[in-house]
Formats: structure tokens, sequence, C-alpha cells
């Protein structure tokens, strides 16, 4: 285990955090997009579909040149992403089922034109496929500024079409129905997508490349109702992941760093589903627990006024088992009555006496009278 | 056996395998379902690799194909959530099983032999190397012999279940009426995928196999509208395809199942483009002349619509028509020369102006 210190001055880590970061923050912004448009798997098909332009251009080329390797993922990935479009567009094919063809037949491609070149004498390919299934420590340099130069350009023509970009999103229809050109928009949208997969495919490879598109949207989706706001969360759940992965991955021996990266973004992922504000599972099981409580109070207090309407005196108590006519006695429903019983006192809307017997208050009188307003009944 | 035959054999035989679930998978709208479990598969290798430390245990099959299914309840189970759209549910559970398979392997399984890449990509030419030896005896190609088997498992289930699997793939409401479970058919199902996908990879890797899976059955839905006829396709497409690349791929000495998923490729690419009802040029070609024909009766409609009304000259001034129907004027010069060809309309000192022709043309349908 290496010392902090050592980690923080460490030339080499840095240099992966930074691309990892930039990544993280890339990705998390198209992510957004990709998630809400439902095409999250696009990432998955445009990294696998690189690997013939990238083998296509070691073989005329005979370099391992980042510049054009990325340049042949990206042209490659561009002509699968604009067949899955077409197939789409034009079609009944669903685009899950485009996208998984193109996947796996342009990877079928990419491994012929590998095997073509194992054949060829002299050629030095060894290396090309671990540009596909990435691998972050041997990020140099120069790769992370190349990250860093396109990762900008993204996010300024995000940020230069926002307006389209957020319409497209919800509701393209009425996008084009404004005037908005629609294939045009879809056609840059999924570029920049492209161009971010493909700078991601040489630190994290082509499987957690897809992981990394979806999961930061998907985490940030559960905390806000609003596109700038998700998009803004996406980019710094992305960063995290991108950030606690290379580390984790540094500071655990023999831990690769994609998969690191995949699990801590999976982890913030969890953690949104149960714990977000609103949408969260947690929220929404304690907001069910409310209601069903509150409905339960209702229909007891309901129950008791009805029960004392058969007495001359209103104020006649009654026993709990009096209250749950027509429902069998279980344990638990005794327990719910009684807890609600509980909770209607503390309101004052009931009380009690010593033999354990329960009457309605004039204020609970009012509020059964609110009730059945408010449920469409006349007032009493 | 000689053992190109035996290699030919065994790529038939997988192939056949998974274009045959291959339909069930594509008209269920479930083809990403099998990228998620092809990679997911590989977790449960790994995990009953560490279990009986062998690379041929029967359990193999058994351990990648409940991590198959496991998959796909997973992903169905945060799809319940209703958080997250299906897509993107298949998205997250299979990158979090692969990463965690991949860690187990840089960790725990360094110094023996599972090598990711073999998984991922397989090699078809390999499979002689492997021989099924009972009592002595080399009865040939073990690949052919698993493989044949998962098939007829497939073929065995698809027949006896026709008519369950298409109802629960084309009415899955209806099915629950009638008393068909759709869920044990949907997991019988993805057993099965799981099982194939598991076979399959050995001989062409997991990201191939989704070709053999997707490929022939999308290839065939733009051929025909029926069921039996689908499946018929998908077969034929599947080993034509198969056959064919294998050719390629001797000629070449290139890697044969990546010809054959290419072939797949191709030959669905030039379906798409071609196919008399359902392709691409077809298409463009009828939404065309639809579009063409709405643009006009759009037009004849506004005349008509404000025909003797206070506007009637605002309306149908040429000059100002493209803001009333925010056309762009490109679009709308061509339609205009093609209502005045069809005498729909005469432009009179700048105002458009519907003649009977035209009228009648509108009420007609």
């Amino acid at each position: 285990m290496i010392s902090i210190e050592a980690l923080l001055s460490d030339y080499t880590l840095q240099i992966v955090t930074l691309g990892s970061a930039m990544l993280g923050v890339v990705s998390g912004v198209l992510g957004s997009f990709a998630v809400l448009r439902k095409q999250s798997l696009l990432g998955d098909a445009v990294s696998h579909a690189a690997l013939p332009g990238i083998v296509f251009v070691f073989l005329l080329t005979g370099i391992k040149q980042t510049e054009m390797l990325l340049l042949g993922a990206l042209i490659s990935g561009l002509l699968g992403t604009l067949i899955i479009i077409s197939i789409d567009r034009y079609t009944r094919i669903k685009f899950d089922s485009a996208l998984g063809l193109i996947l796996s037949s342009f990877f079928g491609l990419g491994l012929v034109l590998l095997t073509y070149i194992q054949k060829i004498p002299n050629a030095n390919q060894a290396g090309l496929e671990s540009f596909i299934f990435g691998q972050a420590s041997t990020l140099l340099k120069r790769d992370v500024y190349i990250m860093i130069a396109l990762g900008t350009i993204i996010l300024l023509i995000v940020g230069l079409l926002w307006k389209e970009l957020k319409i497209f999103s919800f509701d393209p229809e009425f996008a084009q129905s404004l005037g908005f050109p629609d294939k045009k928009i879809n056609i840059i949208l999924s570029s920049i997508t492209v161009v971010a997969i493909i700078i991601g495919l040489q630190s994290v490879g082509v499987i957690l490349m897809s992981a990394l598109l979806i999961a930061p949207g998907v985490a940030a989706r559960q905390w806000t109702d609003q596109l700038s706001v998700m998009v803004i969360l996406a980019a710094t759940f992305g960063l995290m992941a991108g950030v606690l992965g290379t580390v984790l991955s540094s500071l655990v021996e023999n831990m690769p760093t994609g998969p690191a990266i995949v699990i801590v973004i999976s982890l913030i992922v969890f953690l949104s589903l149960f714990l977000a504000t609103k949408r969260g599972l947690l929220w929404r099981h304690l907001q069910m627990r409310k209601n069903s409580r509150a409905i339960n109070e209702e229909r007891v207090l309901t129950a008791l006024y009805q029960l004392a309407l058969n007495h001359d005196d209103i104020y006649h108590a009654h026993q709990t088992a009096m209250l749950n006519p027509g429902e069998a006695i279980t344990r638990k429903a005794d327990k719910n009555i009684v807890n609600s019983l509980h909770a209607l006192r503390a309101k004052g809307y009931v009380r009690s006496d010593y033999f354990d017997t329960w009457a309605i208050t004039d204020a609970g009188i009012e509020q059964v009278s609110r009730i059945m307003v408010e449920n469409g009944g006349e007032e009493l | 056996m000689n053992p190109q035959l035996e290699i030919i054999i065994t790529a038939v035989i997988v192939s056949s395998a998974c274009a045959l679930l291959g339909v069930f998978l594509v008209l269920r709208k479930m083809a990403m379902m099998t990228d998620a479990i092809a990679h997911t598969i590989l977790l449960g290798i790994v995990l009953v690799f560490f279990i009986t430390e062998s690379l041929t245990s029967p359990f193999l099959i058994i351990g990648a194909a409940a991590m198959g299914v496991l998959t796909v309840y997973l992903t169905e189970l945060l799809q319940r959530t209703k958080l997250m759209a299906e897509d993107s549910s298949i998205g997250l559970v299979f990158p979090l099983l692969f990463s965690i398979a991949i860690i187990l392997i840089t960790r725990y399984a360094g110094n023996v032999h599972l090598d990711v890449d073999a998984v991922l990509l397989g090699e078809l030419a390999f499979v002689p190397f492997d021989r099924f030896i009972v009592l002595g005896r080399d009865l040939g190609a073990r690949a052919i012999y698993i493989m044949g088997a998962i098939l007829l498992l497939d073929l065995f289930f698809v027949t006896l279940f026709y008519k369950e699997l298409k109802l629960v793939t084309f009415d899955r409401a209806l099915a629950s009426i009638l008393g068909f479970s759709p869920l044990l058919i949907h997991y019988a199902l993805m057993g099965l995928v799981s099982i194939t996908a598991v076979g399959a990879f050995e001989a062409v890797g997991s990201i191939l196999v989704i070709a053999f899976m997707i490929g022939p059955p999308i290839s065939a839905y733009l051929l025909t509208d029926k069921l039996s006829n689908m499946l018929f396709f998908s077969l034929l497409i599947g080993i034509i395809n198969t056959l064919i690349g294998y050719q390629i791929s001797v000629y070449f000495d290139v890697s044969i199942a990546g010809s054959i998923a290419t072939m797949i490729g191709i030959t669905f690419l030039f379906i798409f483009i071609f196919a008399p009802q359902r392709g691409m040029v077809t298409m463009i070609y009828t939404r065309r002349i639809q579009q063409l024909d709405y643009a006009v009766k759009s037009l004849l409609f506004h005349l008509y619509n404000h025909e003797g009304t206070a506007q009637e000259k605002e309306e149908s001034k040429r000059d100002s028509l493209h803001e009333h129907l925010h056309w762009e004027d490109r679009f709308l010069e061509k339609i205009l020369k093609k209502v005045i060809r069809e005498q729909y309309v005469v432009v009179k000192q700048g105002y458009l102006k519907l003649t009977p022709g035209g009228r009648e043309y509108l009420i007609k349908d």
C-alpha cells in the first residue's frame, strides 16, 4: 500500500486521474442526454464499432499513433451510428436490435482485419487490442491533452446548443413542428457522443465506457427534474467516479482502473436510487407509510363517529374491537387501529378512558365533517 | 472427420441455435439483453472456475447460465422501480457484473489460465483440438457434441412450446388470461439463451454471439410478417452466412467467426436497403410520396378554410404563404409547382385561388 503523500506526488497517477476526471465530466454530460433519449446503450455499440476503424488505420499507415487511431475509431464509430440511426428511422426494427447487430458485426470485421494484420510479416500490431479494451495506466501526457482538448470542445458545443438539445431530448416531435432541424441535431449529438466514447476507450475500455455513459445520468436523474441540474450533477458524479476509481486502483494492488471506476459509479447509482428525495426508494417507502397512516387514521375516526351515531350520547366510548367491522381481527390490524387511535388522541380528536375504550371529541366530529366534505360528501 | 468439416459443422450448429432463439429475442425487444448476458456469463464462468478449478466442467455451463438468468432478473428488478428506462437498467447491470469478473480475474486468477480475450473473442479454428473421447475412442470435436445437444434442446423447446411462445411474444396479456405463465416462458427462454451463449462463446466469443443471435432474425423480420416464415428465413440466412463467411475466412486466412459476423452484417445491410416492402429504398420512396401528398392537401385545406373569410386575402397571398404554413421557401415552391401543374390552384395577381378541380380533390377522400 502506498501512502497518500506519495500518491499525490505521483506524476503518472496525476496524469491518469486528470484524464479520468475529464472523461467522467464529459460522459456525465452527454450521458444525461443519452439516458433521457433512451439511447444509453449507444455507448456500448459505438465503442465496439470502433475496432475496425482502429485496425484499418493501422493497416494503412503502419504506425500506432494515438491521433490517427482515434481518427479511425471515430470514423467507424460514426459510420456505425449513422447506420443504426437509419435502421431505426426507416424500418420497424427496434433501436436496440440495430445496436446489437452493428456492435457485433463491426466488431467481427475488426477481428477479421486484426487477424489479417497478424499474418503480415514485421507488423507490430501488438497492443491494438488493448487500445480498445482500455488500459488507463498506459495513458501518456499527450493522450490526456487530447482528451482535455476534445472534452472542452464537446462541452462548448453542448453549451451552444443547449436549447436545441433540451427540447430535442424531451419532445422531438414538438421540436420538429417548431422547425428545429431534428436530423441535424440528432447527428450532432450522436457525433459528439461518439467522440466522447472514443476518447474514453483508451482509458477504460469498451465495456466500461458504456457504464460511464449511463450511470452518472441515471444517478443524477433521481435527484432532480430539471435538465440543467441533472447535467451538472451527472458531470459531478462522473468526475467523482473518475477520480475515486483511479485513486482506488492505485491504492489497492492488482486493481484495474476501468473496473474500479465502474464499481464507484455503480455505488453512486445505487445510493441515489435509495436515498434520492422524492424519487428514491427509501423516500417513496416513507411517503407510502405516511399516506397509509393518514388513511388509517381517517378510517378509524370515521368508524368511531359512525358507531357513536347509534347512541343517544354521541360521546359514547367503544372498545377497539368494535372499530374494525367486516375485517378479521388480526394482530396486525389491531395494532394498526391502536396506533391510529393514539395518533388521533395526540391530535385531540378522540379520548380514551381507564377501561381502554375510546370516544370521539368535538374536534374529532369537526374533523370527520371535513373529511366527508373532502371526499365529496355533505357537511354534517 | 477432417478438421475443416468439424469447424463448418460446429459453426452451422452454433449459428442455427442462435438464429432460432434470436427470433424471439428480437420480437420481444430484448436484443440488447443478449449483449448483457454475453458479458455477464464471464462472471459465472469465473465463479465456477474458482470453485471447481477447471475450465471443462459441466458446472461451467450451469453456472454461466445461472448468471445469465440472474442478469435478466437484476435488470428487471431495476426496471420495476420505474426509476429508469429499460436500456439504462441493462447498461447498469452488465458493466458492473463484468467489472467484478475482471477484478476477480486480475486479483486471484493471475497465475492460472483464464484468458479474458479468449472468452471475449473465441476461436472457431481451435474447435478440432478439443476432442470428445469416450473409452479411448475419438468421436470427433467436443464442441460439436456440446453445441449439438444445446441446439437439440433449443429446437425441442421451440417446437414443444411454439404456441405458448407465440402467444406470450405477441399478446402477453391474453397469454396471462388464458392461463399461460408469461414469466415462466420468459425465464425458460432467457435460461436457454444463456446456455446457448455459453456454449457458443468458446467457438465464436461472447461479442460475436450477438451478431449470430440478432442479425439473421432482424434480416428475416424485414422479409416476412409471419412467425413461422421468420424462423425459417432466420435459420436459412444464418446457415448461408456461416458457409459463405467460412469460405472467405479460409481464403484470406482470417478469423472465422469474425468473417461470419461480418457476412451477417453485410447481408442485413443488403436486405435493409433493398427489401421489397420494408427496405430503406421502398420506405424513402413511399414516405416522399406521402409527404408530398400531405403537403398538397395541407395547402389546399389552408386555402379552402379561408375561402370567403375576412382574412382570405392575407392568408392566400403567395409571398406570405410560407409564414402561414411554416414551410421553407424551397419546399413551398415545389408544392406550388405541383398544385399549379395539377390545376388544383390558380395564381391571380399574387393571390392563390382554389379551382373546382382542387376542391374536388380535397373532398374526394
